[in-house]
């Protein structure tokens, strides 16, 4: 009935685990108990968990982020409590064995869970606003991609208090991750979570791929997109090409640990060295996919406080090209010491450095955007400046560990955790934080909080400093990653350091729960009515906050790169059309949250051998798959009146607000 | 008053972090190599950093100069909204990197040959080879010149070559010695190789920097470098040692374990590091009973799996 799972297999005699286990569930608890009270079941069905519309469900997949994000900080923190105590006698308060699963869950979470769902939130928010479009090419499959995802966190999550985690890592090392040497469930959770987000992002690319470069605005040529659309698309094409390699690599794991046959095994033909190229085949790509349209919000948010066009937007969608060419193929630098030649070394080594080349030119055209232009420093300028300085210094590490001869003494060691953490906590969160704040007011009609928005720019700058720059030297002092327990001493100090680090950005995480708390607080005093806070230069600016469930009345005809600046420039924003139209809506569908729930209990299924269940789930996937082939009723019609009145409304808004603005400049 | 705070962070973060650069030179070993692959390798590391500077400084100036210079505040500043282009810069934007790329290719082509880690150590004295079998959770080096073997300690000559043979009995290690450069994978059914050598006699730290399960952390290790005349008197002291590693004791030894106690046996049973890696070698090698494969010469069909991995051949 149950497979393998016993009661016993529950670690309530671990007051770490049980701790976090019991605070989580009366978390879910009360939250649920006041959904029941306040009877909210009916609201969050019909209006979110079914919700086909891209708005929503970017909502929901920044909310899944931010809570995932507090999940693998509080991973990390723990690392580093351990690591600043376990030196010499005192082995600290984890067991290894516990220590080991904490930092495969980490870099689990960080990447998979909430790097991913924050980015794809964020393309979910942004891009069809962007190209002037209703909604995204599949609208059921987006929601399918969101619950697929969030399937993938909750076998996480179940993995924290049933069972155990994986204790190979984020990436997985083979052999280690074979049943000879990890009989337990652990492997097992990881492999069967990321494969679930894994094919929801596979489809979350495919979708958006078809959306960009099908449903953009008449107009909009490729070079007349945003910045940000540009990345998206780039980062939707890295998601096609290489998510499908680390799905069949899991599928081979899969083969081996169930029904065992030797792909990554020592014996029998096996071959570990596989894992790591397949693995990494996906891993380099994946480093770009959340990392580039970081780089396109910075060049939004840059070209919007600097109140100037972007420069050398024609070199940055360049760059960009560039870099999604390049990261295909360099996947060999995360194993230059597994005794290759040394032709192969250096081919992936030159091809590593090249994209240090537009990555340079980016860096140099945001620098150039500023100059001579008029620069508001608000919150996402803040993380842009943090950004443009702390980021050149990992990709400086980046390129030293692009040299295969010089990768040979920092591999593996701390100065690699430095270097990564580097490049994903400047490169891609800085990104996303600010990306949160931009679009924030762009999705719920009222800005967000300042001084807290730039006290967690703060508490994460220097925490981000303070926590790893230490281990940059921990790395030249020859430390090993992933160590549960050391001797050396030496290494001690700079551990303390590193953990006070992560305290000062534990701060930074908390200023930013108070910037979210305080401005929905205080949401009438920062609103946003006529829809354009920033002064803004794009198409999403042109509607209003939030957006009607249409975006877009009429469709914008696009003549400009920053249509919207160039339309507030000719004085022709904000007019009314002659004549509006019935709009044509996708109308809401539960196949997605089936899905979600039936590959919930499929993966926990599988990790438990409960054949009956993940049998009877699959089925209920394939079936629920089939009967949105076979709904008819996948439309609904906004009629031209309806939408009229919503126009009305908000141009009425917008000339209020218009008024305003010239009543205070003639007092003024 | 923004602009001051924003300054005074990485004002502060610098001053940071050259005190904590200073304050640990002497314990940045990696840096303070005691050989010259170590030492070349560090050089490859300041050479690189240099030559990024170029890139990385004016980042820094421009970064904190235009966000003054161009601050809104600031209404005697230029403003030039639709500027967005120039040729010039375009061309120094991309050139400037593309020129260090090629400088830094250059370094990195020639490098990479002369310190890769299978080309053996020019020098007049006659290599060491040593054999490196990781363990769950122990080393097993084994000096096949002198039939001698250590358990979690390592004993070299100074100024001789050190040819190391490396392999696992279980899962991927890397074998790494931070004062004496290079680290290696270590892999089951396959052997790779390193070349090391140690100008100082001293005792140098050398770690596994491969998770490898439970007793990860402890798999590190003592080098002792001693004097070649030294090295000959531990060689002839652990002759007379009473420990031999017979296959009994290896399978004994190979058992998952932590901090085995240093150990030196005198006898090692013939080769033992070619079973270790036949064990392992798939369809050549039979797996369980761990029996050779008779049709296929040991030798030969080691290489034909290192093939895969390395076209070094020249022990055949």
């Amino acid at each position: 009935m149950f497979g393998k799972l016993q009661l016993s297999d529950i670690p309530y005699n671990d007051p770490i685990i049980m701790g976090a286990v019991v605070s989580s569930t009366v978390l879910a608890l009360v939250i649920i108990a006041l959904i029941t009270y306040y009877k909210k079941w009916g609201y969050l069905w019909t209006e979110w968990f079914t919700s086909v519309d891209h708005k929503k469900i970017g909502v929901m997949y920044i909310i899944f982020a931010l809570v995932m994000l507090l999940r693998g900080f509080a991973d990390g923190i723990m690392m580093r409590a351990q690591q600043a105590m376990a030196a010499g006698a005192d082995h600290g308060y984890l067991t290894p064995h516990h220590y080991d699963q904490i930092f495969g869950s980490h870099g689990t979470i960080m990447i998979i869970f909430v790097a991913m769902p924050f980015i794809v939130g964020l393309m979910n928010l942004v891009v069809p606003l962007q190209i002037g479009a209703r909604d995204v090419a599949f609208p059921v499959m987006n929601s399918i991609s969101l619950w697929l995802t969030v399937a993938g966190g909750m076998i996480m999550m179940i993995s924290l208090g049933v069972g155990e985690f994986s204790n190979t890592g984020w990436t997985g090392i083979a052999p280690l991750f074979e049943k000879t040497y990890n009989p337990g469930v652990g492997v097992d959770y990881w492999m069967w979570a990321f494969q679930l987000a894994g094919i929801g992002s596979t489809l979350t690319g495919i979708n958006f791929f078809v959306t960009i470069v099908k449903m953009r605005a008449p107009g909009m040529k490729f070079m007349k997109m945003p910045l940000f659309t540009w990345t998206a698309l780039t980062t939707n094409v890295l998601m096609i090409l290489s998510f499908p390699v680390i799905t069949v690599a899991l599928f081979l794991l899969t083969f081996d640990r169930y029904l065992g046959m030797h792909f990554f095994t020592n014996a029998l033909g096996g071959n570990m060295m596989m894992w790591n190229n397949l693995f990494w085949m996906w891993g380099h790509p994946e480093v770009y996919i959340v990392i580039l349209p970081a780089f396109g919000v910075f060049s939004e948010v840059v070209a919007t406080f600097s109140k100037k066009k972007l420069f050398g937007y024609t070199s940055l969608v360049y760059a960009t090209a560039v870099i999604m060419f390049l990261s295909f193929t360099v996947w060999l630098h995360h194993f230059f010491t597994m005794g290759n030649t040394p032709d192969v070394n250096i081919f992936f080594g030159i091809t590593t450095m090249m994209i240090a080349i537009p990555t340079g030119v980016k860096v140099y055209d945001w620098l150039f955007t500023m100059y001579r232009g008029k620069i508001t420093f608000t919150t996402p300028m803040y993380w842009t400046m943090g950004f443009l300085t702390i980021f050149v210094i990992g990709g400086m590490t980046g390129v030293l560990m692009a040299i295969p001869p010089a990768d040979f003494v920092v591999h593996n060691s701390l100065f690699l955790i430095a270097h990564f953490h580097n490049m994903l906590i400047p490169g891609a969160l800085f990104g996303y934080l600010a990306g949160l704040n931009y679009w924030f007011p762009k999705s719920f009609g009222f800005k967000l909080n300042e001084t807290w928005g730039k006290l967690s720019f703060w508490g994460w700058t220097v925490g981000f400093i303070v926590a790893f720059a230490p281990l940059y030297v921990l790395g030249f002092m020859g430390m090993p990653r992933r160590l549960a327990h050391y001797d050396n001493m030496a290494w001690q100090p700079w551990l303390i350091v590193a953990a006070v680090g992560a305290l000062i950005i534990a701060f930074g995480i908390f200023a930013q729960l108070v910037q979210l708390f305080l401005s929905i607080k205080d949401r009438k005093k920062n609103m946003d009515v006529t829809g354009d806070p920033w002064d803004g230069r794009t198409l999403e600016w042109m509607t209003s906050s939030p957006p009607p469930d249409y975006n877009f009345a009429i469709i914008p005809k696009v003549d400009e790169l920053d249509e919207f600046w160039a339309m507030k420039e000719k004085g022709v924003a904000y007019k009314k059309p002659k004549k509006y139209f019935d709009i044509v809506m996708p109308k809401n569908q539960p196949h997605g949250v089936v899905i979600g729930v039936l590959a919930t209990a499929f993966a926990f299924a599988m990790v438990w051998y409960i054949w009956w269940l993940a049998i009877a789930s699959l089925v209920g996937m394939i079936v629920t798959v089939i009967m949105i082939g076979a709904n008819d009723d996948m439309e609904y019609i906004i009629p031209a009146d309806e939408v009229e009145r919503i126009e009305n409304e908000h141009f009425a808004k917008v000339a209020l607000a218009q008024a305003n603005v010239n009543k205070n400049e003639t007092e003024g | 008053m923004r602009k001051r705070s924003l300054y005074n962070l990485f004002k502060f973060g610098g001053l940071l972090s050259m005190v904590v650069f200073l304050s640990s030179c002497s314990n940045l070993i990696v840096l303070d190599s005691k050989g010259p692959i170590g030492q070349e390798e560090t050089f490859l590391i300041y050479m690189a950093f240099a030559l990024m500077l170029i890139v990385v400084i004016p980042v820094f100036v421009m970064a904190f100069w235009f966000a003054i210079k161009y601050r809104a505040s600031n209404k005697k500043a230029d403003y030039q909204p639709n500027w967005a282009h120039s040729t010039k810069i375009e061309w120094v934007i991309w050139m400037v990197p593309i020129a260090i790329i090629v400088a830094l290719s250059y370094l990195t082509w020639t490098r990479t040959y002369q310190l890769d880690p299978y080309k053996p150590i020019q020098s007049e004295v006659k290599p060491l080879h040593v054999e490196v079998v990781s363990m769950d959770w122990n080393w097993l080096f084994i000096y096949p010149d002198y039939n001698l073997a250590t358990v979690n300690e390592l004993v070299v000559p100074t100024k001789t070559p050190l040819s190391f043979k490396l392999t696992s009995a279980s899962v991927m290690t890397s074998f790494f010695i931070p004062q004496l450069g290079s680290q290696m994978y270590a892999m089951a059914g396959m052997r790779t190789r390193l070349n090391l050598l140690a100008d100082e006699p001293g005792t140098y730290e050398g770690h596994n920097l491969e998770f490898s399960g439970k007793g990860y952390n402890t798999m590190h290790f003592d080098v002792l470098a001693k004097n070649p005349e030294e090295f000959q008197e531990w060689v002839k002291q652990a002759q007379q040692s009473p420990d031999s590693l017979t296959m009994p004791n290896y399978m004994k030894l190979s058992e998952p374990s932590t901090n085995y106690p240093v150990t030196v046996y005198s006898f090692v049973v013939p080769g033992l590091f070619d079973h270790i890696m036949s064990k392992y070698m798939g369809w050549m090698g039979s797996h369980e009973n761990m029996k050779m494969d008779m049709h296929m010469p040991k030798d030969h069909s080691s290489d034909h799996k290192m093939h895969m991995n390395h076209k070094t051949m020249e022990d055949k």
